[in-house]
């Protein structure tokens, strides 16, 4: 333990509490609080009701939800797939290439997602490749976007794996490809399963890449939550900002109990 | 299973008498403490595939013709031929020539950056030479890649795949290599059962302790059949008590397949001295010395060898004109090669345990600079013409204090004559085991 007395350990949980409650928890409660309001006007929410939530769970709002859920599991299954296969190539560079490899890769984290998704615009709005007013360019973009967590993640992974195993399975007569699938990746699962949590949760919640590409037939629940507070309805607005807290926090925790599961197994 | 115990019944047997014969006595006790030296040096005359031959004639054969995948392949030794690797400029392995008989169990010994690592990685297709060919057998494997070598290998750490349960792990090369469910099963039994791991079977890796480990490890290696096994420092990892029962197990194994040739690194004289029959001596990046572990002991080439294997007084002499070397001014009655010429310096190498203390032949008058304890030894350090030779002495029952004036003595026949020079990095006597560490 860092602190030893008790005073300082009363000091030290003092200030994490007023630092962390206005910074991260208020906000939250704040939305919480709205979505189950009529009216805000004195230092409490009045008007207690449960129809914003009514309204964030069925017709648009609910085909909203699915359709962010769609683009989530479609963008980060397709980035895993890219990140690793990237991760796994850039382990066996060296030098130069491989820090090519890793700017590469950074572009899309250093890069504002407006200019990703103002470039996927200006890239595929004419032809041969004419994706402008697709759902694919969404699911494109989101996917561009979160590769690079992906990448980062299992490189850190694939750069810890202790060498040996790959090596004891290649003495053992086993191909570079039976060695991947059999011994690297299985070991790499608790990675790739974080990975998919990151990928999952960023693409749930992006919205500025999603407001340039977006066809009028797949609009995400984030796009939904900022035309509602756009428009004043922020009583909805904050019961779907709820609604789409909770759903990505527990797809989070479900990847997360198959990343225990395989790190126990 | 019954090839591998009645074998390990027999070998045992049939070494037991190999050692009684060797030494002449009827303690098989005795006669198993001092007995790999001791065996060896029988096997030293006729060779150690000639010697294990006669084993298997003695009560193994008829079992053996049992079990076809061993007996219908040839056995496969190693080659490597002028090998050399470098990493950047960096030469870690030069040009080494090495032979492993099919069915030898050669040890690498060699202090840490010695290249006997990266002997055993060429030969696993680990690192790709810079120059020279690696062969298995007949064929020349420089540029397979490690899967296509049918070499078994045990690494230092284990490496056991944490994911799979004990028997996933030992089937996973026939897996890889499709083999048969059924035949999988058998060999993967039959595996566990050699290793004595066949109770664990169902276990995780990460619920056995580390001598369990390193069976499964044999284990794993072992059910490929390879007609190599590499071992990479096989026992560091374990603690001095489970060290000794896996040298004994690793033992064992090497009685009980006579058809595969292992190649073990080691930086521990013992493992090397207790399981090999022929050890290769390793330092900076090169072979030193290549012989049986009796020879190396008795007849070291060099003075690394010498002071690697076993603890040595390394004396600088010169020639005498009379036969015989001179050592501080004491003219030594020792063996001289024809080749030294009368004046020329030289390396006497001289083991602690052969120097005796007292008057005798070959005696060399000195002080006593320290006495130390050593259970049932004394290591004496007499300070002779400015060098400080080692005499280890049977525990003395009056000790005399430093500063006394001490005769030591030695036998003609437990002086080794090195090249001149050859001490000059070690500064008389030294302990190899020091250097490894």
């Amino acid at each position: 333990m860092l602190v030893h007395s008790r005073r300082a350990r009363v000091c030290v949980w003092a200030a994490f509490l007023v630092v962390f409650l206005p910074v991260f928890a208020l906000p939250f409660l704040v939305i919480v609080a709205a979505s189950f309001a009529t009216g805000w006007s004195g230092a409490l929410p009045s008007g207690p009701t449960l129809g914003h939530y009514r309204d964030a769970v069925r017709g648009d709002a609910l085909d909203a939800l699915v359709t962010s859920l769609l683009t989530a599991a479609a963008a980060s299954a397709l980035a895993l797939a890219l990140g690793t296969w990237a991760a796994l190539s850039a382990h066996a560079l060296r030098g130069r290439a491989r820090r090519a490899m890793d700017l590469l890769f950074m572009l899309p984290v250093a890069v504002p997602s407006v200019v990703v998704g103002l470039s996927l615009l200006v890239a595929f709005s004419r032809p041969p490749v004419l994706l402008n007013g697709t759902r694919a360019i969404v699911v494109l973009a989101h996917t561009v976007l979160v590769t690079a967590f992906a990448y980062r993640s299992v490189t850190a992974a694939v750069t810890r794996l202790d060498p040996a195993y790959e090596q004891a399975a290649a003495s053992l007569g086993a191909s570079p490809p039976y060695v991947l699938w059999r011994v690297r990746l299985p070991l790499l699962l608790p990675s790739l399963s974080a990975a998919a949590g990151l990928c999952f949760a960023l693409s749930m919640g992006e919205l500025s890449a999603t407001m340039m590409l977006y066809p009028p037939d797949w609009l995400p629940l984030p796009v939904k939550v900022f035309a509602a507070t756009d428009r004043g309805a922020l009583f909805s607005g904050a019961a779907l900002a709820v609604v789409l807290m909770v759903t990505t926090l527990l797809a989070l925790s479900a990847v997360a109990r198959i990343r225990t599961k395989a790190t126990y197994r | 299973m019954r090839r591998a115990g009645g074998g390990a019944r027999t070998g045992r047997r049939a070494r037991a008498a190999r050692d009684t014969a060797v030494t002449g006595t009827t303690d098989t006790g005795t006669a198993t403490d001092s007995g790999p030296a001791a065996a060896r040096a029988a096997e030293a005359d006729a060779g150690p595939a000639a010697a294990r031959t006669a084993e298997a004639d003695t009560g193994t054969g008829a079992a053996r013709t049992t079990d076809p995948p061993r007996t219908h392949r040839p056995a496969t030794g190693i080659r490597l031929e002028g090998v050399t690797v470098a990493y950047g400029g960096n030469t870690v392995l030069d040009s080494l020539d090495l032979t492993v008989g099919p069915g030898e169990f050669m040890a690498l010994l060699g202090p840490s950056g010695s290249g006997k690592t990266t002997a055993l990685r060429a030969v696993a297709g680990f690192v790709r030479p810079a120059s020279g060919r690696v062969f298995l057998g007949d064929r020349d494997v420089t540029d397979l890649p490690p899967h296509r070598r049918g070499v078994g290998m045990v690494v230092q750490q284990y490496a056991l795949f944490p994911h799979m349960r004990v028997d996933a792990n030992v089937a996973f090369g026939l897996r890889a290599r499709r083999t048969p469910r059924a035949e999988t099963a058998a060999r993967v039994a039959e595996a566990l059962e050699t290793t004595g791991m066949a109770a664990y079977a169902r276990r995780y890796p990460r619920e056995l302790s580390g001598g369990q480990q390193q069976r499964v490890a044999i284990a794993r290696a072992l059910a490929v059949r390879p007609d190599v096994l590499l071992l990479d420092e096989p026992l560091s990892a374990l603690d001095a008590r489970l060290r000794s029962g896996m040298l004994a197990e690793l033992a064992r194994l090497h009685r009980e397949l006579p058809g595969v040739s292992m190649l073990y690194v080691t930086h521990d004289q013992v493992e090397a001295l207790t399981l090999a029959d022929r050890v290769a001596v390793m330092d900076r990046a090169r072979l030193q010395d290549c012989g049986t572990p009796h020879d190396l002991y008795r007849r070291p080439r060099t003075a690394f060898t010498a002071s690697f294997v076993g603890d040595a007084n390394l004396l600088p002499v010169t020639v005498a004109a009379g036969g015989g070397v001179e050592f501080a001014g004491t003219v030594l009655d020792v063996p001289v090669p024809a080749s030294a010429a009368p004046g020329a310096s030289a390396t006497l190498c001289v083991r602690p345990h052969l120097v005796g203390l007292g008057d005798g032949p070959n005696v060399l008058r000195g002080t006593l600079a320290e006495l130390r304890w050593r259970g049932a030894t004394h290591r004496l350090y007499v300070e002779v013409g400015g060098h400080r030779v080692e005499a280890d002495v049977r525990e003395l029952r009056e000790t005399p204090p430093p500063g006394t004036e001490v005769s030591l003595h030695f036998a003609a026949r437990d002086a080794v004559l090195l090249p001149a020079g050859a001490g000059e990095d070690e500064g008389g006597a030294a302990d190899g085991r020091r250097r490894a560490g």
